[in-house]
Order: C-alpha cells, then structure tokens, then sequence
C-alpha cells in the first residue's frame, strides 16, 4: 500500500497538572490500515487518542485529519473535521436516555435535511453492519457490555466517517465477543475502507487486526517502537518490547 | 493440617517472652499464632524492646512460632528495619521455612520510613487566600458560563428548528407537571399558615379582615415566585445536575462533542426553555393555591369567603401579581443555570454525581435569595 497519510501527528506534547506525559511525538496514519495503539495501563494510549479527537488541548504540537488542523481550528472549521471522524469511547458512553436506534439516529437528524423514514432506514442498516437491528428498540442499559460497545460503533458510524476511532474495544469482554468485534473491525475495513485508529493492549486482538502499530511509554514520555506487530515481536531491540509482544512477566525495562 | 484446622486448633494468641542469652544479647522470643488480629499485643511492646537495647544484639527466635502470615511477616519486617549500629543488629531465628520464605521477599532496609521533610503545613492566611482564590475562579466560570449560555439561546430564538423541542417538552413535564403536587402542598400550607399566625394576635384588634392584605400581598409579590423558585432548585436544579454529571461521568458529554454537538446548546438550552416556560405557570399556580390556603383559615375565623376576597381586591394590586411574576424568569435561568453548571464541571468518581448535585442546591438558593434581594431593591426605588 503506498503511504497516503490520513492523520500527521507533529511535535505533540500532553500532559496535565504540569506532569508532561508525551513529548514531541510524531507519527502518521495511512489512509485505510488499521493503526493500532498500544502500550501499559496508564501509559497515555487513551490520552494521546483524547488528543487525536481534539476532546484534550495539546501543551505543544498539531494533528491533522485529513490536512486540517485539529488543534487550531474552531467553530465551523472544527465541526468539518468532526463529521470525518467517529468515536467508540470506552464505555460504549451511548445515550442512555434513548433507543439505539435514537442513538444512531441522533447524529443524522443534526447534520442531515433527510426525512424521518430515511433517517430510521439508514440507522437500522448501521446497526445491521454490528449485528443489532433486532435490538434497535431497546435502552442501551438492556445489553450486554459487548452489544453496547457494537452499538457505539454503529453510532459512531452514523454520517460515514473517514477514520474511527476505538478506545479500548476488547476490554472487559470474553474471548468470543471480542473477536466478532475484531472481525467486525476487519470487515468494516475491508467493504469501507474506513481507517482505524484503535487503542488497545489485547495481543490476540493486536495481532488480529492491527497493519501497524505504536507502542508508548510513560518513562520515555513518548513512542518506543513503530511498525508491524509480529516483526517488533521477533526483531525489537527494545527487550520490554520483546516482551510485551511475548506476554512475558515483567523484568524492570531498562 | 490445613490453615483452616491450625485457626480451629491453635489458640489465636501470640506471646513475647524477653530474656538475656549468655553471648550477650537480648532475646525476644515470640510464640503462637501471629497474624493480623493476634499481634497488636507483642508488636509494639516487642518494637519498645528493639528501640530501647539500641547497644546490644538482638535475636528474634521464632522456633515456637505456629502461623505467621502477612500480618506477622509485617511485625518482624517492622523490627527488623529499625535503624540500628552495625554491632548492634535484629536477627530472626528459628522461623519456619514456609515462613521464612515470606519473609525473605522483603528488604527491611528498603521498607525503612522516608527521612523527608514533613508535610507542609499552610498558614492560616494562605489558607484564606487560596480559598478566595478558588470563590474567584467559581465566579468568573459562572460568568463564562452566562456568556455561553446566551449565546446559545440567541442562537435558539434565530433558530428555533435546531432546538431539540422534544427534549424541551419532556423536561417540562418533569419540571413543570411533576412539581404540581409538591408545589400546592407548601404553598396551601403556607397561605395557610401565614393566616393563622397573624389572625391569632390581629384578633386581639378586631383586624382578623386585614389578615387577606398581609396574605395576599406576601404570597403573590414573595412567597409564592421565592418558595417554588427554593422548591424547584431542590427538585429540578438537582435533577439536573445528577443527570448531566452522570452522562459526564459515562463520557455521554463527551460523545457530543466529538459529533459536533456543542453540550451546552444540546443540554442546557433546553432545560433553560423548559424553566422558563414552566416556572412562571408554576408560580401563577402557586400564587392561587396560596391564597386559597389563607381563605380556609379565614373561613375558620368565621370570615365569608367572598369578604376575604373582596378585601384582597381592594388592596392587592395587579401589578403586586406582575411584580411577583416578574422574578420568576430570572429565578428559572438561574435554578436550571446553576444545575446545568454544576453538572457540566463534575469531576470522576462515584461520588462525584452526588456532589455537583449539592452544590446545585446550594449555589442555586443562595443566588435565588440574592437575586430576590435585587429585586426587592429595585422595586423599592421604582416605587411598585
């Protein structure tokens, strides 16, 4: 696949309460791979991502989407750069005052001039594409953790965004759910041609669906490996890597 | 023997006995069960033997030692890290192996108390300056709060078809309808009770008439806009803050806004539409009610119904009406503000929800009282 960078993440810095967690990073996401971010608990992954989608202010540093400017931009400017993206937050965060159905609804009845029969037809063929039409009528608080995170990524999915964004998608679900959801994943890619830009520290998954990934690390307050996952498993000089990647214990990385 | 059959068999004691070997050193012999509950006795009166022979070796023998888990490794830790003479150390004797091996996964020296500075302690005047620091930055994020809630509303009258009407007329019905029952009770008992207190001594003049004045001009330029507007804060202003505080708390409010849904628009203008739509009615309502109260007093006192009417008309104005129904939309902005205020700053946490509620009643009331006060204030110098 030739490079066609999607995002460009340039010198970011984050932190907060004065505590710098990331300094200057840098990398790229190609138009239609499956980026994957990775790293320990409490390493800055749903940070940097909180970052990514604008939600977090930067101490320094800009990210593009799609040639625009995240960061900078306001109003009008910054609303563009939203209906490109979507977002499945950690805990599904669906509106639990209405349907699924409302829920994927919600973003169309915003942004679109459609009617209301359209506008249910389109949210019902998202929720084909997880699995749920049959529960478009029900609360969100009525399903399971891994329905709810499907049903987010169906809402997410609403006005067909360009690159979605998955903040920890197999966590907390059994083995099987969380495969449907990496096939979901695959699948989505594959007939969309959708990017994904997924944060995560499930190896099985990692492995799975990821063409690319980061891994960062709090101690060096920024990336500590880039690239395929099965080569930095076997090729990484960085010894935790190696680790991380074999699911060894851990000896004090150095 | 399983570990549930030695707690069955042994007794749940542990024992020190203290004693001088003949190479010189202090002996401590420990004995028994040792475990959370049994060493409260031994541990500190053994850490006095260890501080006190500060010059001489002392050995721990733990041969007689039946049970010893985290809790008692904990005890031995505590003594063996002591800081002591090189000639001078704690030894630990005897223990068993399955003990011992516990008790070897812990370094006493690097377990010793940090030498730091103590915390800091703040003197009273910084105190008072970083409290006023914090009342300041309340202030000017109410302030914010303000602008940005105007100018969502502007946006609402330019553009009444983005307002999500089907979230308004809900939350009017539970800010509005629901609140019925709850506000004829107080202020029926309030009509009520103002009549009675003052019938009783103005019966003494011969005034009991009078008593319809001092009812109906209470209840309809104070009590009826003041006591809805303190209900409705505890009722609405609350609910309103748990509810956004906890689509805060499941990152719902985020959600919004990466898809461009701007919160405060969303979720607060509507509420705001909704309180101002509902709590002048409520107030009309409220006002009637009242009067109604103070009538039933009335009638016991053996005054018609129509005479106590008859003297509220005379002297009750209906600008005393308009001048309590004037207030009522201030006191809506300002009850579904605040409540959508606090809900939108909640911090994470369990208890997070219930706080921001809090400080939605009580931010609210004292701004009603304030406000009503200006109010109070501005009638007085326009003369109504």
């Amino acid at each position: 696949m030739p490079a066609d960078p999607i995002i460009r993440v340039e010198n970011l810095s984050a932190g907060y309460d004065g505590a710098v967690i990331m300094r200057n990073v840098n990398f790229t996401v190609n138009r239609g791979e499956v980026f994957v971010i990775l790293g320990a608990s409490g390493g800055g992954k749903s940070t940097l991502l909180k970052h990514m989608i604008g939600l977090y202010q930067p101490l320094t540093g800009r990210v593009f989407i799609d040639g625009d400017d995240i960061v900078s931009a306001e109003g009008e400017a910054r609303y563009a750069i939203l209906k490109k993206i979507g977002v499945m937050y950690q805990s599904g965060a669906l509106f639990g005052s209405m349907t699924l159905l409302e829920n994927v609804r919600l973003a169309l009845e915003e942004y679109t001039a459609l009617d209301d029969d359209a506008m249910d037809l389109l949210a019902r063929t998202k929720l084909r594409l997880v699995g749920l039409d049959a529960f478009a009528g029900h609360m969100p608080a009525e399903l399971s953790g891994g329905m709810q995170k499907r049903a987010a990524i169906a809402r997410a999915m609403a006005l067909d965004p360009m690159i979605l964004f998955l903040d920890e998608p197999s966590a907390g679900l059994d083995p099987i759910t969380s495969a449907t959801l990496d096939e979901l994943i695959l699948r989505l890619a594959d007939s969309l041609h959708i990017t994904f830009v997924i944060v995560t520290h499930e190896l099985a998954s990692i492995y799975t669906v990821a063409d690319r990934v980061i891994m960062l690390d709090r101690r060096k307050q920024g990336i500590i490996a880039e690239g395929d996952p099965k080569v930095l498993r076997d090729t990484s000089d960085d010894p935790w890597v190696r680790q991380f990647f074999r699911r060894e214990a851990a000896v004090e990385p150095a | 023997m399983t570990a549930l059959d030695s707690a069955v068999a042994a007794p749940a004691i542990a024992t020190l006995a203290v004693a001088n070997a003949t190479d010189g050193s202090r002996e401590l012999r420990l004995a028994g069960r040792l475990d959370a509950y049994s060493i409260a006795g031994v541990w500190w009166q053994a850490r006095a033997e260890v501080q006190r022979m500060r010059d001489r070796r002392i050995v721990i023998d733990a041969t007689a030692v039946d049970y010893c888990d985290g809790g008692g490794v904990a005890m031995l830790v505590d003594l063996l890290r002591q800081e002591r003479p090189p000639t001078a150390p704690v030894v630990v004797r005897g223990l068993k192996r399955e003990f011992q091996t516990l008790l070897d996964q812990f370094d006493p020296a690097s377990l010793r108390a940090p030498a730091g500075a103590p915390p800091e302690r703040l003197r009273s005047v910084e105190e008072i300056g970083r409290a006023a620091l914090i009342v300041e930055r309340d202030i000017v994020t109410q302030i914010a709060f303000i602008g940005e809630t105007s100018s969502a509303i502007w946006y609402a009258i330019r553009n009444p078809h983005r307002v999500r009407w089907k979230d308004v007329w809900y939350t009017c019905e539970q800010v509005g309808v629901n609140a019925l029952p709850i506000v004829a009770l107080i202020s029926f008992l309030l009509g009520l009770i103002i009549a009675f207190q003052s019938a009783v001594p103005m019966r003494q003049y011969g005034a009991e008439l009078f008593v319809a004045d001092l009812v109906g001009l209470s209840i309809l330029r104070e009590l009826g806009p003041l006591m809805t507007a303190i209900l409705l804060a505890g009722r609405s202003g609350a609910a309103f803050a748990a509810e956004i505080g906890t689509m805060k708390v499941n990152e719902e409010l985020n959600a919004l806004t990466t898809m461009g849904l701007d919160p405060v628009r969303f979720l607060v203008v509507t509420r705001i539409i909704a309180a101002l739509l509902t709590v002048p009615l409520l107030t009309l309502f409220a006002d009637v009610i009242g009067i109604f109260g103070g009538a039933v007093t009335m009638v016991s006192f053996n005054i018609p119904i129509l005479a106590y009417l008859r003297e509220i008309d005379t002297l009750v104005d209906v600008k005393d009406l308009w001048a309590g129904l004037a207030k009522a939309p201030a006191f809506a902005i300002l009850i579904a503000g605040i409540g959508c205020l606090r809900g939108l700053q909640t911090q994470s946490g369990a208890s997070a929800v219930g706080i921001s509620a809090t400080r939605a009643v009580v931010s609210g009331i004292i701004l009603l009282v304030v406000v009503d006060g200006i109010y109070a204030f501005i009638y007085y110098l326009l003369d109504i």
